[in-house]
């Protein structure tokens, strides 16, 4: 499975990340060579096997729905790298 | 000797008799640390203060009370990526290089009631993606065995600060053998429980559907021990699994007559160095003399591990990872016009290789007109390789073989190859994909290097593991060997 450098630029692009010329080249040529090797799976017929997701059958947790307390604004924001009037502050996305 | 050479239950009889005091073991630990740790690097922080401060209390809570936890007083090493309230958890990455927590891990939280003492957050390769502790952005950690070899990974400072007898015992996880590896590279025992036994509330996560905390200690009483502590239903885990937890330590007798083992032969063939094979013959021959029976068998999907494992694991993780954005915790570039630069920046100057390597597999992997071809297709994969456990167990009690094929590789010489790194891991993945319970244990050096015994159980039968290891460990020496910590 050859990967073009544009796919990956692309999948970067999804992945949020930006690479540099260098890494562009190294990962085009390390994730080929590791979809490649992924390739083996199809050496085996799996039209009707069940997909795993979890090895083991759980289902969901539920509680009472109660009213409890929450942290306080100040604790959520403590790790914040930016705030501003006890939000989360990030560069404007509107114009204008 | 060291007061770590001790066994557990000798500890908490001294401090019982208050022969010894939590404040002593904090200071054997500090005092070994000072000796070892500029070679070994096992730690990312050692917080001296908060383990002083703590053993002095638990001093004060033995001087009143008679009721003292098995785990009082011994010092522990937790894996960074285990949140702990108030310090520092990194996960061994610059994008969280000074996140500070503002809640604890459940097993934080159970460890700090069975009154152990944190002595510090042990190295790791970042996000728990490797198998060397190379990848940690940090700086690598060593093996005590031998300086010029890592100790494996994910877990790699937790099992080298075990080994190198810097703590009594310590945390780590396993997606793919992250405790196993590093436990088999270092010579100490390495516990991944069932998938579910131990919660993961408070674990960063990297792969959900396949993390899971484990102890890492020097023998099998200790881990059984640490297990007993660790393990339980948590309503803050969603896939927390709701089962009575037996009793871990009154089956070690050392009995095991009768027993069922059942050793596959895709464990003990190519691609095993016939070195390590060699002292998985003697280590039969141990269990055989024990009156346990065995029998050579078939996982004939164990060929398929590695890929289904290189294909669902990047792809939880670059879901898991994407919270990682530079706006609610963590570091943020200093230098983006627009929020999409922001995030895209933040991410690319805070994430390793290993890191971006994953995350752009996982992305490719989960993308459209992908998806059915490498996610769905490794999830089937999974379930015919959870059916050949299946097969086994219905026989048979456990299932025996080396934790690794080979004993522990040079610093750098797998780094720049990731899929030659990816394939080392070959006998401890399966154990993941199936969310089966396994232990590591010694079995002997090859060239001075630590060998791993890996003994694999059905779903929540740790008991069984547990037992099989005892036995086998008090009819041999390996995991009285210690490390010198030393070059060449």
């Amino acid at each position: 499975m050859r990967l073009s450098k544009k796919e990956v630029e692309h999948v970067a692009n999804l992945a949020r990340l930006t690479l540099t010329e260098e890494e562009v080249a190294l990962f085009t040529e390390q994730l080929s060579s590791i979809l490649d090797f992924a390739q083996k799976l199809n050496e085996l017929d799996t039209e009707h096997v069940k997909p795993t997701s979890h090895a083991l059958n759980i289902t969901n947790v539920f509680r009472e729905d109660e009213v409890i307390e929450s942290i306080s604004r100040e604790y959520a924001l403590k790790n914040a790298p930016d705030q501003k009037d006890g939000q989360f502050k990030v560069p404007s996305i509107l114009e204008g | 000797m060291s007061l770590f050479d001790l066994p557990i239950t000798e500890i908490h009889k001294r401090l019982s008799n208050k022969e010894l005091t939590a404040s002593d073991m904090v200071e054997e630990s500090l005092k070994r640390i000072a000796e070892v740790e500029k070679d070994v690097q096992a730690f990312l922080l050692v917080d001296e203060e908060q383990a002083r401060e703590r053993a002095k209390a638990i001093d004060q809570d033995i001087a009143v009370s008679e009721d003292l936890g098995i785990l009082a007083g011994l010092p522990m090493g937790v894996k960074d990526n285990i949140v702990t309230e108030g310090i520092r958890t990194t996960c061994a990455s610059r994008i969280l290089a000074n996140y500070e927590p503002i809640y604890s891990a459940t097993v934080y939280k159970r460890m700090l009631a069975g009154q152990a003492i944190m002595i510090g957050k042990t190295n790791m390769d970042e996000f728990a993606m490797g198998s060397s502790t190379e990848h940690s952005a940090f700086h690598p950690s060593y093996n005590p065995w031998n300086l010029d070899y890592v100790p494996g990974g994910s877990s790699g400072g937790s099992a080298a600060a075990v080994a190198a007898r810097e703590v009594y015992f310590a945390l780590g996880s396993d997606t793919g053998g992250s405790i196993r590896q590093p436990a088999s590279f270092t010579g100490v025992v390495g516990l991944k429980p069932t998938y579910g036994l131990v919660s993961r509330f408070g674990l960063v996560a990297f792969a959900s559907s396949l993390d899971q905390i484990g102890p890492i200690t020097k023998n099998v009483e200790d881990a059984a021990y640490v297990l007993q502590t660790l393990a339980g239903y948590d309503e803050l885990d969603s896939t927390s699994a709701n089962v009575s937890i037996p009793d871990y330590i009154t089956p070690l007798t050392g009995e095991i007559k009768g027993l069922r083992i059942a050793v596959p032969k895709e464990y003990m063939g190519e691609g095993v160095d016939p070195a390590v094979k060699e002292k998985m013959l003697e280590a039969l021959k141990v269990f055989e003399n024990l009156g346990a029976v065995w029998e050579e068998v078939s996982l004939p999907h164990t060929e398929y591990a590695v890929a289904t494992y290189y294909i669902l694991a990047p792809s939880e993780a670059s879901s898991n990872l994407a919270r990682y954005d530079g706006v609610r915790y963590g570091v943020r570039t200093d230098s983006a016009e627009n929020l999409i630069e922001m995030y895209k920046k933040t991410r690319s100057e805070g994430f390793g290789s290993e890191v971006k390597r994953r995350i752009m597999l996982g992305t490719y992997a989960l993308s459209s007109g992908y998806y059915d071809a490498y996610y769905r297709k490794a999830q089937k994969v999974r379930t015919l390789i959870k059916q050949d456990f299946e097969q086994i167990f219905a026989k048979y009690d456990l299932i025996f073989g080396p934790t690794v094929p080979t004993t522990a590789f040079r610093i750098g010489e797998k780094i720049s190859d990731p899929l030659q790194m990816y394939v080392n891991d070959i006998l401890t993945i399966p154990v993941n994909l199936a969310g089966l319970p396994a232990i590591s244990i010694p079995a002997g050096l090859v060239n001075g290097l630590p060998v791993g015994l890996q003994l694999i159980g059905k779903h929540f039968d740790e008991v069984t593991i547990l037992r099989a290891a005892y036995a086998f460990e008090q009819h041999t020496e390996h995991h009285k060997l210690r490390p010198m910590v030393k070059r060449g």
